[in-house]
C-alpha cells in the first residue's frame, strides 16, 4: 500500500528531555553499531509525543541513529501504525474489523464512527478533536468487538457504547479501558470454567486496565515523565565522561550540503512539504571559526604532574587527552575560563562541542580547586 | 477436562498476585539454576522427549529446532528471539501470557538461551499491546531487581540479558526472517532460506526464534519432567495448549486445555455451547487465520490438534485460535475478509503474493455480492495455487488456504448466491419490459 509523507510539514521535531532521556537507552539494548535496531521504539516515542509522524521527526532521529534518512523514511512508512498525516488532537480511535470483530459486530461500531467523527477514515471530526480508521486483528479476538483508542483497548463493545465512550472523550473524560460488559479479562463470560481459586481476592483490575488507571496516559501525549525511567540491563556507571559520539549523515567533503544530508548533486524537494530553503553550511563553518577568545594555554603541566581532569562530571579519558592536547592540565586553568574563553573551547572540543557550557565545567573546577569532591 | 494443577499458566486470567511474588508462590522460579546446572544436553533431550511442537503455528518441534544452533561458538555470539507479534486473526493467547502470567515466559526465556549459548534475548512484542509490553517490561525490571537475569542469572553462572523491543503493526513481521530484519531496523521483508536463522540470523548471528507460548512453558515441563507433558494428548501432539475461542459461541475465551481434547468438550466446557445450538453451527476456522475453514457438521467430532485437523479435515491447528460461525454469518464475507486482511499485509517483496492477494481480494469481493460468472470460482481456485508455494514466506500460502477451503466446503452457496443475484437481475429486466 501506498504511503506518503504528509503535504504540510512542521519547521522542525525535537523530543522532549525526559523522552530523549528514553529514546537514549533505547539504543543502549542493542549491540554497538547496530542502534538502527532502535528505529521503531524511536519513531513510536515521537509519535506519541506528536500524535503524528512528521519528516523532521523521522530526520531527527535517523541522524540520531546513524541512519540515511531514506532507511528511516522506508521503515516509517512500510509499517502501518505510523501516521503520517495528523489525527484527531484528542483521540484517534481505531476500530479491529478483521474476521472475528466483523462477525462479532465491528460494522456496527464502523458505522458509530462515520456518523459521530467523519464519513472517511483518518478525517478528522469537523471540531478536529477525534478521528477513526478500520485496523486489521488487534489481537484481542476472545473480547470481540473491540476498538484500541490511545494506548488502550476497549474491548466487548457494542455500538451504543461506543457511542457512550466517544461521547465522554469529548466530555474530557478518558472512560475506563478493557472488557465493556462486566468481565475481568479474556475468562468465560458467565463464569471461570478452570483457575477458580483466585477469583475472590482478585485485583480489582486486569494488568492492561491496572496500568491504564494507574498511569492515566490513556490518550495523552507522552512527554516522557509518565513513568520513571529504568534500565536494569544496562550499566551506566561506566559511561560518566565516556560522550557519544556526533552522529549525522555521511556529508561528502567537498559538495556544499544543507541541514538535510542533500548536497547539491542531488534534486532538493521542493513544496511545502520540505518548506525551509538552507543556506549551504560551510559558509557557517568558516564563520565560527573565530568563535570566542584563545584561553591562555600550556606547553606541559606544572611541578606538581597534571591534575586529574576526569575529577569533573561528564569528563572522559577521552576527553581529558583532548584537553591535555590543547594545553589545558589544571583545574585552575578551567576554573579562570572568562564566558568568551569558555566559548572557544566548547567550538574547540571535536566531537564534544559545547560540553564545557553544558557541565557548566568553570563552576566544577572551581569547587575542585578549593578541595571539594563533586 | 484438564486440572487447575495440571496447568501451566496459572495464572491466565491475571486474577491471582501478577508480582515476582506471586509468580514465585505458584511455583516460577523455583530451583531455575539448578535446573541450568543440569547442562545444555540434559534440557535439550528433555525438550525433545516432551513432544512440544512450536506454539506459533507451524508446529515444528521446538526441541529439534534448539539443536540446530551450533553447539561450539565461531565467536560470533547467539541470539534467542521470542516472537510475540501476535497478529493471526483469531490469535488472543500470548497477550495473556505477558499480561498476566509474564514470569514463566522470562524464566523459559533464561533456560533457552542458555540452551543455545545466547547471553542475550530479544522479546519482539506487537507495537499495538502496549500495555503488555508496560506489564512485561514490569516484570523483566523486578527479575533483575532480584539477580533471576543479568550477571550470574539465578545464580546459575550464566550472564543474561533479556530485552524487550516492539513492532508497529505488520503481520508479516511475525515470520521469523521479517521478524529478525524488523528488529535490524528494517522493514519487515521475509529473507530467503538458506541459511536458517540458526546458521545466520539476527545481525548475521545464529538465532533462534520461538513463539511466546512455546518458550513459557519450558521452566514448567522441565521441572515436571518430559514424561508428565508427553502424558496429555495423543501421540506427536503432547502437551497442553492455550487455545483462544472467538465468534459465536456463548462465553468466548482463552483457556488452557490438553491438546486433542474434543471440539465439542472444548465448546461445551468452557464455551457455554455454540450460539443457538449445534444445529446453528455452520463454520469454524480452527487455527487462525491462515487455516482452511471446516463445516461446522465435520467438526463437531473433531480432535483438536495438529495431525487431525491437517489430515482427516484438511485444515490446522496452526495458533489454536479457534473461529467460530454460526447460521447467521455470511461465510462467503468473513472469507473476503480475510482476504483483505493479508491484501493489506503482504509485505510487497514477491509478486505472486502481491498482485495476487489483491487479486483474490476483488474476485471475492465479486463473489460476496454475487456479481460473478460461476467459472469465477474455477479461476479464483486456479489462483490461489499459483500464489500457493511461489513465494518467499508463507504468507502467500495463508493468503491462498482460506479461499480453497471456502470453495471446497461451500461452493453451493456461493453458485446459489450468483445464481440467486443472476434470476433477480433478469426477473427486474424483465419486469421492466
Amino acid at each position: 500500500m501506498l504511503r506518503r509523507l504528509h503535504k504540510e510539514q512542521p519547521e522542525s521535531f525535537a523530543f522532549t528531555p525526559d523522552n530523549l532521556a528514553w529514546a537514549r537507552t533505547q539504543i543502549t539494548k542493542f549491540p554497538k553499531g547496530r542502534q538502527a535496531s532502535a528505529i521503531i521504539p524511536l519513531l513510536w516515542r515521537a509519535q506519541e509525543q506528536e500524535g503524528w509522524l512528521s519528516r523532521p521527526a523521522i530526520e531527527h532521529i535517523a541522524e540520531m541513529l546513524d541512519m540515511a534518512y531514506m532507511r528511516a523514511l522506508e521503515v516509517a512508512t512500510f509499517y502501518f501504525m505510523f501516521q503520517l498525516q495528523p489525527v484527531g488532537s484528542v483521540a484517534h480511535i481505531q476500530i479491529c474489523g478483521t474476521t472475528s470483530c466483523m462477525i462479532c459486530g465491528a460494522e456496527d461500531l464502523v458505522a458509530v464512527c462515520k456518523e459521530k467523527i467523519a464519513q472517511k477514515p483518518f478525517e478528522t471530526s469537523p471540531d478536529g478533536k477525534l478521528s477513526w480508521e478500520e485496523v486489521e486483528c488487534l489481537g484481542a479476538c476472545a473480547n470481540a468487538p473491540m476498538a484500541q483508542i490511545g494506548k488502550d483497548y476497549y474491548e466487548d463493545l457494542t455500538a451504543e457504547r461506543l457511542g457512550e465512550i466517544l461521547d465522554e472523550i469529548l466530555a474530557g473524560k478518558v472512560p475506563t479501558p478493557g472488557p465493556q460488559n462486566g468481565r475481568y479479562a479474556s475468562e468465560p463470560a458467565m463464569g471461570l470454567t478452570s483457575l477458580k481459586d483466585y477469583e475472590a481476592d482478585r485485583h480489582p483490575e486486569n494488568a492492561s486496565v491496572e496500568l491504564a488507571t494507574t498511569i492515566g496516559d490513556t490518550i495523552k501525549r507522552i512527554d516522557g515523565s509518565e513513568v520513571e525511567l529504568e534500565a536494569p540491563w544496562h550499566d551506566f556507571s561506566q559511561e560518566v565522561g565516556e560522550a557519544e559520539p556526533s552522529r549525522g549523515v555521511e556529508k561528502a567533503p567537498d559538495h556544499p550540503i544543507d541541514e538535510t544530508g542533500v548536497d547539491k548533486r542531488e534534486a532538493v524537494a521542493g513544496g511545502k512539504a520540505h518548506p525551509k530553503s538552507y543556506e549551504p553550511a560551510q559558509a557557517a563553518e568558516e564563520a565560527e571559526e573565530d568563535i570566542g577568545e584563545k584561553p591562555e594555554q600550556l606547553s606541559g603541566p606544572r611541578g606538581g604532574g597534571a591534575d586529574d581532569l576526569k575529577k569533573i562530571k561528564g569528563v572522559g579519558p577521552k576527553l581529558e587527552k583532548m584537553l591535555n592536547s590543547l594545553g589545558f592540565y589544571h583545574f585552575d586553568q578551567i576554573a579562570g575560563w572568562t564566558e568568551a574563553e569558555v566559548a572557544w573551547v566548547d567550538h574547540h572540543l571535536e566531537g564534544f562541542k559545547g560540553r564545557v557550557s553544558r557541565d557548566d565545567w568553570v563552576s566544577q573546577a572551581k569547587a575542585l580547586t578549593s578541595d571539594d569532591e563533586t | 477436562m484438564l486440572q487447575d494443577q495440571d496447568r501451566i499458566f496459572t495464572n491466565l486470567y491475571g486474577m491471582h498476585d501478577r508480582s515476582l511474588k506471586g509468580a514465585q508462590a505458584r511455583g516460577h522460579w523455583d530451583g531455575t539454576g539448578d535446573i541450568i546446572k543440569k547442562g545444555r544436553d540434559w534440557i535439550v533431550s528433555e525438550m525433545k522427549e516432551s513432544g512440544l511442537r512450536g506454539r506459533g503455528g507451524a508446529g515444528f518441534p521446538t526441541g529439534l529446532k534448539w539443536s540446530f544452533m551450533p553447539k561450539e561458538s565461531d565467536g560470533r555470539p547467539a541470539y534467542l528471539v521470542v516472537n510475540a507479534d501476535e497478529s493471526e486473526p483469531g490469535t488472543c493467547k500470548d497477550r495473556e501470557i505477558m499480561r498476566h502470567d509474564p514470569h514463566t515466559l522470562i524464566e523459559g526465556c533464561l533456560i533457552a538461551s542458555f540452551a543455545m549459548q545466547a547471553h542475550a534475548c530479544y522479546i519482539y512484542i506487537r507495537g499495538e499491546y502496549i500495555r503488555e509490553k508496560e506489564a512485561l517490561q514490569r516484570a523483566i525490571n523486578e527479575a533483575y531487581d532480584a539477580g533471576l537475569v543479568g550477571k550470574n542469572a539465578a545464580g546459575s553462572g550464566w550472564d543474561f540479558d533479556i530485552y524487550l523491543t516492539h513492532g508497529a503493526g505488520a503481520y508479516i513481521c511475525g515470520e521469523e526472517t521479517a521478524l529478525i530484519e524488523s528488529l535490524e531496523g528494517k522493514k519487515g521483508m521475509p529473507r530467503m532460506k538458506p541459511p536458517f536463522p540458526a546458521g545466520a540470523g539476527l545481525y548475521g548471528c545464529p538465532t533462534t526464534v520461538n513463539n511466546v507460548e512455546s518458550i513459557a512453558v519450558v521452566p514448567t515441563i522441565l521441572r515436571r519432567g518430559a514424561s508428565w507433558f508427553s502424558s496429555f494428548g495423543r501421540p506427536n501432539n503432547a502437551g497442553t495448549k492455550l487455545f483462544a475461542v472467538s465468534g459465536h459461541v456463548n462465553n468466548p475465551c482463552v483457556v488452557e486445555e490438553s491438546m486433542s481434547i474434543s471440539f465439542e468438550e472444548l465448546i461445551e466446557t468452557h464455551c457455554g455451547g455454540i450460539r443457538g445450538g449445534w444445529d446453528n453451527l455452520k463454520a469454524v476456522i480452527p487455527g487462525g487465520s491462515s487455516v482452511p475453514c471446516v463445516r461446522g457438521e465435520k467438526m463437531k467430532d473433531a480432535v483438536m490438534d495438529f495431525d487431525y485437523l491437517r489430515s482427516e479435515l484438511q485444515s490446522g491447528l496452526g495458533t489454536a485460535a479457534v473461529i467460530v460461525m454460526d447460521k447467521d454469518t455470511d461465510i462467503i464475507k468473513a472469507i473476503w475478509r480475510l482476504s483483505k486482511f493479508y491484501k493489506h499485509e503482504s509485505c510487497g517483496q514477491c509478486t505472486p503474493c502481491r498482485e495476487g492477494t489483491g487479486w483474490m481480494m476483488r474476485v471475492m469481493d465479486r463473489l460476496v455480492k454475487g456479481e460473478a460468472e460461476v467459472d469465477e470460482i474455477d479461476m479464483l481456485l486456479d489462483v490461489t495455487k499459483q500464489v500457493e508455494g511461489h513465494t518467499i514466506c508463507a504468507l502467500g500460502d495463508a493468503a491462498a488456504w482460506p479461499i480453497q477451503g471456502l470453495i471446497r466446503n461451500f461452493r453451493d452457496e456461493i453458485e446459489d448466491r450468483i445464481k440467486h443475484k443472476r434470476t433477480n437481475r433478469e426477473a427486474t429486466v424483465m419486469a421492466a419490459e
